[in-house]
This record gives C-alpha cells, structure tokens and sequence, in this order.
C-alpha cells in the first residue's frame, strides 16, 4: 500500500523539510562545496588572494611516499580494527544468546561504550598501554623492550587497534545479538535433533544466517575506522611513532592545521569522502539487496 | 512392548508446574497422537522426549534405556516442527541431507540417500531449490525427509499440519498415516485437533493441565470418556451434558423438566450427576422438546431444541425428515447410550453399554 499525504498547498511540504534541509545543507553540502573547492585551488594559509591549480593538490598527494604510507597505515587499522571487533563480538553474542535473560538491561550496559567520546577511550587505553606503569612496566622490566607503543611503531599500531575495536565491539555485539535472536528457535534446535553440536550449530546455522548482519557491520566499521578515529590517535600516539600512526583522517589534520597546508588536506579529505562514498554505495547496492532468504 | 516409557514425569518451570507426574507407556510400532487444548503441556512432553528439554523429575526410557540425560541427538528420535523449521540457506537437498553430512557420512553415499529419501516424497525435481521457493505441502515433505534420512526408531510431530490449509490438511493426514506403514517405525504426534487425533492415532493420549485425561485407542477414548472433559473435547459437534438427579434405587434419573430416564444399570451415586449423550445418539421417544435452530450439514442435519426445563440439546436427523423451527417433537435418550458423569470431579460414574462388560466390576463398585 502507498502512503502519501497530500498538501493542498504547494509551498507547505518545502516548508516543513526546510529546517532539516537547512541544517543538511549547513553542516555537510557547504563545507563539502568548500572542500571540493579548496582542492583545486591554493589557499593562503592567513586568507586571502586563491589560486586555481586544477588537479595539482591530487598530483602532489598521490607522488607522496608520505601519503601513501598513510593509506597502507589506515587500511591496516580499519581491517584490524573491524576484523577484531567484528570477531570478539561474534562470538560475545553467540555465548550469550545462549543463556539470553534480561537481554534489554545487557544492551544497554554494552552498548555504553560506544558512547563513550574516542579522547576519554584514548587517555584510559594510553594508561593501560603505558611501557612506564601497571602490567606492561612488569613485563619490560622482565624483557627490556618488549612493549612500548611510544617507540615501536607496529606496538603502537597495535595499541590503536584494541583501543579502536574496544569501541566497536558494544556496537557490532548488539547487533549480532539481536540478529540471532531474530533466528527462530526451532531452527538450532532443528539441529540439535540433526545431531549438531552447540559448535557445529554456531558454524552451519547461526552464523550462515548472520551473514546480512555481519557484511552491514564490516561496511560500517570500516567506515568508522576510516573516519572516526581521529580522537584516539590523538590522543594515543598523534601520529607517531615516525608516522606508524599517521592515518588518514589524522594526516589531513596535521597537514592541513599542523601543516597549513589547506588545499592539500582539502584534497585528501576529497579522497577519503570519496571513499567512505564507494562503500556505502557497496552496501545499499550489494549487500542490502541480495542478502535476503525468504 | 513399549517404544516410549514415562515414569512420574514432570516438569516445572520456576514455581509453575507444566507438566504433574506423568506414567505413560508407548507401544512400539504404534501411531500414538497426544491431543489436548493449548497449553495443556502436550509439546512440552513432547519436546522433553526430544531432549530440547530437559526433565524436572521422573524417567524417560526409549527402547528400555534411561534418556534423561542424553543430548537430543543420542535419543534416536527425528522431529517434525510445526514451522517446519527447514534451514533457509540450504537447498532441499542440503536439507535432508544435513544430519547425514553431521553425521559424518561421505559425499556420495549421502547424496544417494538424499536421492532416495526424495524419491520416495516425490521431492526429485525439487532437490535444487530453497524453502523459501516452496509451497507450505512441499515444506512439510522436505521436512519430512529429513526426519526420514535418519533412519530413526522414534518420528516425533509438533502440530505439523495446523499451518496448511483444510484441504491440504487431510491430504497430508493421510500422507502421514501412509508414511507411518511404510517405516514401521513409532509415530508421536501432538496436535489440539481432535479429527486429526481421532483419525490419525492406535493410540490415543488426551491431555489437560498437565496430566493425562485418558489413553487408549480412539474408539474406546471416544464411546467411554473418562471425564467430563474428554467427552466434551472429543466428537463434533460435541456431547449433550444435561444435569440430573439419581432417584433412590440408582437406576433413574431425573431431569431439570422433572422427566424421568431409566438407566441400564443402576449406580451406587445419589444426588446430582451429569447425563451426556452424543447427537448421534439421540432417537425418537417421550421426552418433550422444542426445535430451536435447524443447521444443515449437507448429508444430514443437526437439529438444535431445547428440552422442558431449559436444558440445550443437539442431535442429527437425517435431511429428508428435518424438524422445522418452532416443531414440538419427543427424544429418547437410549440408555445404552448414556454417559454419566460427576459434575463436581468430571470423573465417569459408570459404564453403560453391556457390550463393555469387561470393564464391568470397576465403574460400578457397589450395585
């Protein structure tokens, strides 16, 4: 059935979405439009006269062994990150589907991360990762040099990794929690009476089942990974050690107000849109529509 | 020799009480059908002999052997949901074939199975497709076949044709019936149609509440109902229940009208009891009534009156004779015919018919 009000006034159906336009167009087209804008041109660090160099930023960035160290760096934290998240939560929700009473109050308290702002995640993870304090100082003082996220590049990456997937986890996990909740019960117990086991059930029921759930969460958190982690690299690592952390979104910061270098982190920030874009087109075109059973 | 033993079994869920004390014995080979109102605990027995629960106190023996603790799969029962509950990511033929492929068995000694096992539900030209592209007949057949492919001893049904239509229904009924010959294996099936138990079952189980009713063959269930309950839960239309009173001497009893029906046999009882009689049962006779509502069942007609004193009652009448609205008529109530019952416990009070004299010496303990 087709639901459609009508209006008998023309102007009344603008007005009413002019709010929400308003604030769409504010805060996302606007500083998009400059950013397209400020990418094709040069811009002077303390305002004034700009120049139009079409592609140049674009050409200036991909000769970069800078930037592309930056892309390597950036994959590996979104992979790592999501596989991780996407994983540990998987299997969080498949044990506690299980034995599921008061499922509410345990969303609720595990979604909480989540919300937690991604500087106060980065100073808490900074403290548990600390070379100098708690497990890490006994574990040094055992191996000089076996943990120090602040000298070891890959230590640092790894750090970012379990801070970043340490978020992600409340989230992914309530979704998978309710997408196997949302698997009817006859269906393991089906194969229960088949003679699967509780494991053999997870593997060749459950999560088969979970697979619209699991490919939107790999869209979303590498989506996340790719945007959102500005706050714990800050905060963690600022980039460093000798860029081992220097992912995208960071690079843009540092480049564009570190380095004032506006245009060229216009064009980056280009780029990284570009491709936040592709992926959200891979997930209404591929995975929404031909995930379906029924 | 029974396929299935229940000793005291019982299941609670927290204070509440599911299942009280059931002793039930299960012939082998047999049909048995558990009938019973919603949530009267039938599947729940039923899923306790599955093993998808588990067993508060009491004993579960399949072929003679404790299964209490035993996990679903070491039971040797298949089960039948009512959903069907098929796999939706598999093809028909990865669904038969899926306890095979648990089991462990090899690719193309499975793949034959499955072949058989479908050839034999004529389910061949579907092998490739997924539930989801099948018809609700064709669902309960895949569903079917991979209870089959097990080769198990024990087939266990939870309500596996209340999602069909009424055509299909008896379709698949008979379907059933048909497969239970051929496999020789012990059926159980749980469903809240009596039709369907009635017509189905060697072996009948009524349940209410959480305990049994009655057991037997539907014959007996049907013309010697234990309670009150059973007598009304069973036949359709259902029984006449008229209150009445045992004069002294226990072979008469009287009616709300202050009419007067002799009994085949007299009862110990005095006082109030409850007369039922089925509609089919009911002849021509001295008991005044009054046609309230003529309905037309096609081959025959039930004919609704009411009797002196209030009391409703139901009978057919074949359609060339029917009464007509308004038609002052007289019943017989046979007495041979006759059930009598308590009305405050439900229980039977005595057997009627001569031909059950076997049963003679417990209905009626003292003449």
């Amino acid at each position: 059935m087709e639901r459609r009000a009508t209006f008998r006034a023309p102007l009344l159906p603008w007005l009413l979405v002019l709010p929400q336009l308003l604030i769409v167009f504010v805060f996302f087209y606007w500083p998009s439009g400059e950013a397209f804008r400020w990418a094709f041109t040069l811009e002077q660090p303390w305002g004034g006269g700009r120049e139009w160099v079409g592609w140049q930023n674009f050409l200036e960035i991909f000769v970069s062994t800078h930037y592309w160290a930056s892309v390597r760096v950036s994959m590996i934290y979104a992979f790592g990150t999501s596989a991780l998240a996407i994983v540990i939560a998987l299997l969080l929700a498949l044990f506690i589907d299980r034995e599921v009473r008061g499922s509410r109050g345990w969303r609720v308290a595990l979604i909480w991360p989540y919300a937690v702002a991604a500087p106060a995640i980065g100073m808490i993870f900074r403290f548990v990762f600390d070379a100098r304090a708690g497990v890490f100082s006994l574990l040094n003082a055992v191996s000089p040099g076996f943990w120090d996220p602040s000298m070891n590049g890959t230590h640092a990456m790894v750090m970012l990794i379990f801070a970043g997937s340490w978020q992600l986890i409340a989230y992914n996990f309530v979704f998978f929690l309710a997408g196997l909740q949302s698997i009817p019960r006859p269906l393991t117990e089906a194969a229960a009476m088949d003679g699967a086991g509780p494991l053999r059930r997870m593997r060749d029921i459950q999560v088969p089942l979970l697979a619209p759930t699991f490919f939107f969460l790999v869209v979303i958190n590498l989506t996340d990974s790719f945007t959102n982690s500005f706050g714990l690299v800050d905060i963690m690592t600022g980039g460093g050690p000798a860029r081992a952390t220097d992912i995208m979104v960071y690079k843009i910061y540092s480049d564009g107000f570190k380095g004032l270098d506006y245009s060229g982190a216009a064009a980056q920030s280009v780029i990284l849109m570009l491709l936040v874009v592709a992926l959200t087109f891979i997930q209404f075109r591929f995975v929404e529509r031909k995930m379906r059973y029924r | 020799m029974s396929a299935i033993d229940l000793i005291g079994v019982r299941k609670d869920y927290g204070s509440q009480t599911a299942i009280h004390g059931i002793d039930l014995a299960l012939p082998e080979g047999a049909f048995i059908v558990i009938l019973g109102p919603s949530g009267c605990g039938k599947s729940t027995l039923l899923r306790m002999v599955a093993g998808l629960e588990t067993i508060t106190a009491g004993e579960l023996r399949i072929g003679g052997h404790r299964m209490n603790e035993r996990e679903p799969k070491d039971r040797g029962c298949a089960m039948v949901f009512q959903n069907y509950a098929l796999y939706p990511h598999m093809t028909v033929a990865e669904n038969i074939g899926y306890p095979l492929k648990v089991a462990g068995m090899r690719r193309a000694e499975r793949q034959a199975r499955v072949a058989e096992v479908a050839a034999s539900l004529e389910l061949g030209a579907l092998l490739g497709r997924r539930p989801g592209e099948l018809s609700g007949g064709q669902r309960q057949r895949v569903a079917m076949g991979r209870a089959m492919v097990r080769q198990p001893r024990v087939f266990l049904y939870d309500e596996p044709l209340s999602n069909l239509d009424a055509r299909l229904r008896v379709q698949m009924r008979l379907e059933l019936r048909r497969l239970h010959e051929k496999l020789g294996a012990t059926s159980v099936l749980v469903t809240h149609d009596q039709q369907e138990g009635m017509t189905l079952a060697d072996h009948l189980v009524v349940m209410k509440d959480g305990r049994v009713e009655q057991a037997g063959t539907p014959r007996e269930v049907y013309s010697r109902p234990a309670s009150l309950f059973v007598a009304g839960f069973l036949g359709s239309p259902s029984m006449n229940l008229l209150p009445a009173e045992v004069l002294e001497g226990g072979d008469t009893l009287r009616l709300a009208g202050g009419h007067l029906v002799r009994l085949a046999e007299p009862l110990a009882e005095r006082g109030r009891v409850t007369l039922g009689i089925r509609p089919e049962h009911v002849t021509t006779g001295g008991l005044p009534a009054r046609v309230e509502m003529v309905e037309d069942l096609g081959a025959s007609v039930l004919v609704h009156a009411q009797l002196e004193g209030g009391a409703a009652i139901a009978f057919h009448s074949p359609a060339e004779a029917a009464p007509a609205r308004g038609e002052e008529l007289g019943l017989g109530l046979p007495p041979a015919r006759l059930h009598l019952f308590d009305p405050t416990t439900g229980r039977r009070l005595a057997a009627v018919a001569r031909a059950e004299s076997a049963h003679r010496g417990l209905d009626f303990p003292v003449a």
